[in-house]
């Protein structure tokens, strides 16, 4: 994937707030790539874990924009290197009795699971890095898929570095 | 780095802010039984955040809001449409540096507001606006004068709310008031359903404001302080560059003890204009798009730009590329994303422009103290005084019988106006001239709309003014194609006796736009042409309830200057028909550099020699 930065963004959980973020980003140029919004530990807030390309435009202008949002209490930007990032791959793929049994191997040599089964088609899952979810739809492919559904990327700092787990981004 | 830019989930929701300072807090009945109606308590809240004066229109969804005003001590004043409520609010504002109040119904009233809102936004100007919803079932169904208000405004505004609460009000009232005036200030809109107006709760008064995301650094870093100190000291041809940052915060004071510290020149942004005094030795005036040649050149030119609370415009900065190619920057701003948004600062100073500069001023001296070497100027300043002395503002004087001159209105308006006017301009040549012509001495004696530039601004916004700043002169320069957007509130100013004086410069043409036509469109004028006769503004003055006047020959200019002057019980309009091809000089062709700025006809010879010079 072309450059990209990973940004999760504490937010105020409450009415409207995710509509400021995205509308902001988008206002101001970006692109959204991928989007995961979800409550947070403590539940008077929510996290946005939102990947925007950003190939000619530094990242310090959106952050600083995005901190100037009254809702939005934390911005840290992962960066691949120091952060577990996943997402999940839901795909339905056409399996006729004959070629069943090379999905399923596919899918065991990924560690996906099978979800569901019908009579010539089964539903796959796959959490995973984005590249080896990549990898795993690529070569579901030549089967037919069907139809398939990717969530938005989450991410958290890698535990080796949890003194310092967050680049909190300057908004200096 | 700053502890205040870090924060961990922990500490969030630890941070609390107390109420701020701009506006009093006088507990009516801090008694926590009342029970209030929703309207009651909006009111009443306004109240504690001290509104003396709410400008506005009533309306269906907003009704019950208009009840208890009947009681309040607050002023209302009626506007004719409700754009005109919001840009009174913002010349209230701007005179008086509290937030100013507007208030109107939902649909219709609320998309008028939007014009503004965005204005307020883009010139950083406080401001609380209040606009009635429908009711919290009828939400999402396209009701009747239902529309996203929220959704709508959300990117004209600092901050906006949906209350849906009654026993919110309080809290989301005294978080609009804080967050509109704290920090860079700017527009917080509040947007009511009827039935949250209508129904019961128990009042209250927040003690505390606690918005967790809303942090604000007041104080710049020391260090950096010391090496902005370090570098303005050294350096030979200093600039500081003044934006409306310096108003914003109150900073008058301190900026001029900051220029004589160090003997520095000021340029003042056209949102700056009277930060600084025209008439002091160091003052250069307005650069940008229409500034004059000494403030254009010497920004060019300089070695250091010492920004204070502005935000390099691409009206000032022409092509960013070549503007001011060999300075280095000091950057003071509230606001951290300006910093590097578009001129990456050697310095950046995040602070209010106040503790900013007299934190610069006392590091400057305690250098000075360990015996700091100090950059040589005198040939800095030799050029400079040349630059003025060579290239002055300058226009051609009419011969008698001859069309008016707009630059010969302002001059005799400036030089009979009381020491406490205070002048607001519509958007057009008319604006320039009024900027370039006047000579501010006292600050926050100049409202005008710079950011988005929006015609209609003026009559409303002198309204405001005046409201405000009742003791002082309000005259109000506007264009003809201006004036007739939002004329219709001098009546308003008629029945509320708010006595301004209005000048129309006009030259019957979108005279700014004739000349962009004129000069980058080989005179292919295309539907800029209004008209000398329609409408007849004496009559409409006088159908207004103001007194018309109108004056065509220059001999009459100041009989009718003086006459208006006079008028102290109702508003004047004076109609100065001036000629119709005057262009405003100088002039940065737009996209183009600094250096390659047009002066008046009579100049550019010398101005050729002059860059020749330059490029030696
Ligand atoms: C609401 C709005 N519409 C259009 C413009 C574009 N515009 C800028 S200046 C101008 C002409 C203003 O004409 P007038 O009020 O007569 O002033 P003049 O330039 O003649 O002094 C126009 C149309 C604008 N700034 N605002
Ligand atoms: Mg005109």
């Amino acid at each position: 994937m072309a450059a990209h930065h990973t940004l999760v963004v504490l937010v105020e959980n409450r009415f409207g707030v995710l509509a400021r973020v995205t509308s902001l980003i988008s206002r101001r140029g970006y692109n959204i790539h991928s989007l995961a919004v979800a409550p947070s530990v403590n539940e008077q807030f929510s996290k946005i874990t939102i990947v925007v390309d950003a190939e000619s435009t530094p990242i310090e202008q959106i952050v600083k924009q995005l901190h100037k949002l009254i809702n939005v209490v934390e911005i840290a930007e992962l960066s691949p290197s120091d952060s577990v990032e996943r997402e999940m791959l839901l795909a339905t793929v056409s399996a006729p009795s004959e070629r069943r049994a090379e999905i399923v191997e596919l899918v065991n040599i990924f560690e996906g699971k099978i979800v569901n089964v019908g009579h010539d088609e089964i539903m796959v899952t796959l959490a995973d890095p984005p590249d080896k979810l990549d990898d795993f739809e690529e070569l579901l492919r030549p089967f037919g898929i069907v139809d398939v559904q990717r969530t938005g990327r989450v991410a958290l700092p890698k535990l080796s570095r949890s003194v310092a787990p967050l680049r909190v981004v300057e908004s200096a | 780095m700053n502890p205040e830019v870090f924060c961990f989930p922990g500490l969030l929701s630890a941070r609390t802010f107390r109420l701020s300072h701009h506006f009093p807090l006088k507990p009516k009945d801090p008694a926590m039984s009342e029970t209030l109606t929703g309207a009651q308590a909006l009111i009443r809240s306004l109240e504690m955040c001290g509104t003396e004066v709410i400008f506005g229109l009533p309306g269906g969804c907003i009704l019950p809001a208009y009840d208890p005003l009947l009681e309040s001590p607050i002023r209302h004043i009626l506007v004719r449409h409700e754009q005109g409520a919001g840009h009174m609010a913002e010349g209230y504002a701007h005179v008086t540096g509290r937030p100013g109040v507007a208030m109107v119904t939902s649909g219709p009233a609320a998309t008028n507001m939007v014009t503004p809102l965005c204005d307020a936004y883009m010139d950083s100007v406080p401001m609380v606006c209040i606009t009635g919803q429908v009711s919290r079932p009828a939400i999402g169904t396209d009701a009747f004068q239902e529309c996203d208000t929220v959704g709508i405004t959300r990117s004209v505004t600092k901050h906006n709310e949906l209350v849906m609460d009654p026993q919110d009000i309080p809290r989301i009232v005294a978080e609009a008031f804080h967050i509109a005036t704290t920090g860079r200030p700017g527009p917080v809109l509040i947007d009511v359903p009827k039935d949250v107006l209508q129904a019961a709760m128990q009042w209250y008064w927040p003690t505390s404001i606690d918005l967790p995301g809303y942090r604000v650094q007041t104080t710049p870093d020391a260090l950096s302080v010391r090496r902005a100190a370090e570098m303005i000291l050294a350096s030979e041809r200093p600039i500081i560059y003044v934006g409306g940052g310096v108003l914003k915060a109150r900073a008058v004071e301190e900026l001029r003890e900051f220029a004589e510290l160090c003997d520095m020149f000021v340029t003042t942004t056209l949102m700056a204009r009277s930060a600084f005094s025209d008439e002091h030795r160091l003052a250069l005036g307005m650069p940008g798009m229409h500034g004059n040649y000494t403030a254009i050149t010497s920004m060019q030119r300089s070695d250091l730009l010492i920004n204070l609370g502005a935000r390099f415009d691409d009206r000032v900065t022409g092509k960013v590329n070549t503007f001011a190619p060999d300075a280095k920057i000091i950057h003071a701003d509230i606001d951290p994303a300006e910093h590097g948004k578009v001129r990456r600062p050697d310095v950046a100073l995040v602070g209010d422009c106040k503790i900013t500069i007299t934190e610069l001023i006392r590091a400057i001296r305690d250098l000075r103290a360990g015996g700091a070497k100090e950059g040589e100027r005198t040939v800095w300043k030799q050029t400079i005084s040349g630059w003025q002395e060579n290239f002055p503002l300058t226009y051609e004087v009419s011969d008698p019988g001859n069309a008016l001159k707009p630059q010969f209105v302002m001059e005799h308006l400036r030089d009979s106006a009381p020491d406490n006017t205070i002048l607001v301009a519509g958007v057009g040549q008319h604006q320039m001239w009024a900027s370039q012509y006047w000579k501010f001495k006292q600050p926050y004696s100049w409202v005008n709309s710079g950011g988005l530039g929006t015609m209609g601004f003026c009559v409303p916004a002198a309204v405001g003014a005046k409201v405000g700043r009742p003791d002082a002169t309000v005259w109000a320069v506007d264009g003809d194609g201006c004036f007739q957007m939002t004329n219709q509130e001098l009546t308003t100013a008629a029945i509320e006796r708010i006595p301004i004086k209005v000048a129309i410069l006009n030259n019957s043409y979108l005279g700014m736009v004739r000349q962009w036509q004129e000069m980058f469109y080989e005179e292919r004028y295309s539907e800029v042409y209004l008209s000398p006769e329609l409408p007849d503004f004496v009559k409409l003055a006088e159908a207004m309830g103001c007194v018309g006047l109108r004056v065509d020959s220059p001999e009459e200019v100041q009989p009718a200057i003086d006459k208006a002057n006079e008028i102290n019980d109702r508003p004047v309009v004076v109609d100065f028909r001036t000629d119709e091809s005057e262009k405003v000089f100088p002039m940065v062709p737009a996209g183009l550099s600094n250096d390659d700025l047009e002066l008046a006809p009579s100049q550019r010879e010398a101005l050729a020699r002059e860059r020749s010079k330059w490029s030696r």
